[in-house]
């Protein structure tokens, strides 16, 4: 109340340029602290994979000992064969799955049964992991019992399922944003839907589906806590690997898998990342 | 006359051909959807049913369950069964598990939101080429293997890791301050695991914010932590509490974070379900344990829904 009768300068000194406007105290600060709050045991954990040293505490000297240890280590060369298998298969399936969902659910009139569409796809999101990790558990078990029939087969499909939803999203954004005028231009020309699928749309929805892809094989690669309870003995993928080591103590050579493995999962989102800048 | 009847049987057919042109996109849309509805549909949600049955079974010997009705397993949650005279006497010693989970993880959210806002409030008042830029360095570490992070905050908060080393290099303190195996340790990896699901959503209600609103804000003599609370805070409040529900439900699930940085003494429900998987070998006893935390979500999603239905009524 008192301000409204504030004299004219102090009114003017308020007035500043917008930039200065958005600014709010202390935030600039918490940002680059949130920053160096996600970073910094990453680089911790990457410098110390290159140190010549037993001891994982004190530098001594660079040197790429424990990744040559890393390659020449059986149980970790099975881990990543498996670990790739895995991810392979449930890549390959959780995309066509979310590309079809996504040409089903986008562009067209809303239907019956949309929203439950939706959140069946999603639900895999609400879900917390190790509610999904012990009910499938549960199911795979009671299949086998039931049938006899074992096998790596059971976790990659476990894997499918929680790849759908990550694969789903980057498909279903790129479809919104294109719209139908190709397509019926294309069958204005008397292409049959088949052919305008493949000659207009999937082309048109590539840059979407890879990305989709992507996300899938980091999701599925990076995956602990459903892989612990479902995968069957000799099914141990690289990071189930590396949590038994990790258990046992620790060793450099945990670092530089570590590092292999996050090296890998920030090439391809970095790749992403640069995949949908491009399309802008 | 002609013509009118010509337009009719125009309308007629248009009307024909609509309906099976509608027939057919349902047709198409089934086909499409069906791979992804079933495999969801039967290994993620059906299970969910079994889990159901399998918590009033009774336990197998080597794991699994043996076809007998029981209510063994929700009773076990609240009551100890002595050995001897089957007597039951009340324990709270899961409940405390689940007590201690909620407010771990509650701890987590506020904490998380409170680096969190200012974060995304910060990217959001970026110039539009530098925010994308930002926000890949927060996605970035949520696309990486969080058991890798969780080893990473593992190696730097124990009693030889970086943080000990400098403080005590500094002469800060003369023994090193025991971190690992604490709730302090379990707070802390859970921030730095679940901080990018908070600043992602807070970002998306934020970056729609109209700045022209606090510079009227500002003209009508409002300081700027009136804006803050009068303005911007309000506007965010939908990217507010998905951040948070985001956070709170894989915080109270979490299964990594505790078993790394917690050590044995300090569980969680994520903990408990799998070791009545794995050595303890009380299947029916997990189930419930997992139902009971389903249960606790459902109730955060339901404030969430309720809170979302009315944001929209609002603005709708």
């Amino acid at each position: 109340m008192a301000d409204t009768t504030a004299p004219l300068p102090a009114a003017a000194k308020r007035r500043r340029p917008m930039a200065d406007l958005k600014k709010q105290p202390g935030f600039n600060q918490i940002a680059w602290g949130c920053i160096f709050i996600l970073y910094a045991p990453i680089i911790v954990l990457i410098a110390f994979s290159f140190n010549d040293n037993r001891s994982v505490v004190l530098w001594t000297e660079f040197s790429f000992r424990w990744y040559v240890e890393a390659f020449g280590n059986e149980g970790i060369r099975k881990a990543t064969i498996v670990s790739l298998e895995v991810a392979a298969v449930a890549t390959v399936f959780s995309t066509i799955f979310a590309t079809m969902a996504a040409l089903a659910t986008t562009r067209t009139q809303p239907f019956k049964g949309q929203t439950l569409a939706y959140a069946i796809i999603n639900q895999p999101l609400m879900i917390p992991e190790i509610v999904t990790a012990v009910s499938t558990l549960a199911f795979f078990s009671l299949i086998k019992q039931l049938t006899g029939v074992n096998g790596i087969g059971y976790l990659m499909l476990a894997h499918t399922v929680f790849c759908i939803p990550f694969a789903y999203m980057p498909i279903r954004a790129r479809l919104e944003d294109m719209n139908l005028t190709m397509e019926q231009a294309a069958a204005d020309l008397y292409a049959p839907p088949l052919q305008v699928f493949r000659r207009v749309t999937l082309p048109l929805l590539m840059p979407g589906i890879v990305a989709g892809a992507m996300l899938a094989f980091v999701v599925s690669l990076d995956d602990v806590i459903i892989t612990l309870l479902v995968a069957g003995p000799g099914e141990t993928t690289l990071p189930i690997y590396i949590l038994g080591q990790i258990r046992r103590g620790i060793t450099p050579e945990i670092n530089a898998v570590s590092t292999l493995l996050l090296g890998l999962s920030i090439a391809f989102v970095t790749l992403f990342f640069l995949l949908g800048r491009r399309r802008k | 006359m002609a013509e009118i009847a010509d337009t009719a049987l125009s309308d007629n057919r248009l009307a024909d051909a609509k309906r099976l042109h509608e027939a057919r996109a349902t047709r198409t849309r089934r086909f499409l959807l069906s791979p992804a509805i079933l495999t969801i549909g039967i290994v993620g949600l059906f299970p969910l049913t079994i889990t159901m049955i399998y918590s009033v079974l009774s336990p197998g010997t080597y794991g699994g369950v043996t076809w007998e009705l029981s209510g063994e397993a929700y009773i076990q949650f609240l009551f100890e069964r002595d050995i001897f005279d089957d007597t039951l006497t009340f324990s709270g010693s899961y409940l405390q598990i689940y007590g201690r989970s909620i407010g771990l993880a509650f701890v987590t959210t506020i904490g998380a939101l409170l680096i969190g806002f200012p974060t995304a409030y910060f990217i959001a008042s970026k110039p539009r080429e530098q925010r994308n830029l930002w926000l890949f360095l927060i996605t970035l570490p949520f696309w990486t293997n969080l058991l890798i992070r969780t080893y990473a905050m593992l190696l730097i908060i124990r009693d030889e890791g970086i943080i000990n080393l400098s403080l005590m290099g500094i002469g800060i303190v003369e023994q090193p301050v025991s971190i690992l195996y604490t709730d302090t340790a379990v707070f802390m990896g859970l921030i730095y695991s679940y901080l990018p699901f908070m600043v992602l959503p807070l970002y998306a209600s934020l970056e729609k914010l109209d700045f022209r609103l606090v510079e009227a804000a500002y003209d009508l003599y409002a300081n700027r932590l009136q804006v803050l609370r009068r303005v911007i805070i309000p506007m965010a409040k939908p990217g507010i509490v998905a951040g948070c529900i985001l956070v709170f439900i894989p915080g109270l699930g979490a299964y990594i974070t505790p078993e790394l940085l917690g050590g044995g003494k300090h569980l969680m429900i994520g903990n408990l379900i799998a070791l009545q998987f794995g050595s303890s070998r009380n299947w029916p006893f997990g189930s419930a344990a997992a139902l009971i935390l389903m249960a606790v979500v459902m109730v955060a999603l339901l404030v969430y829904i309720r809170n979302a239905g009315k944001e929209g009524a609002r603005h709708g």
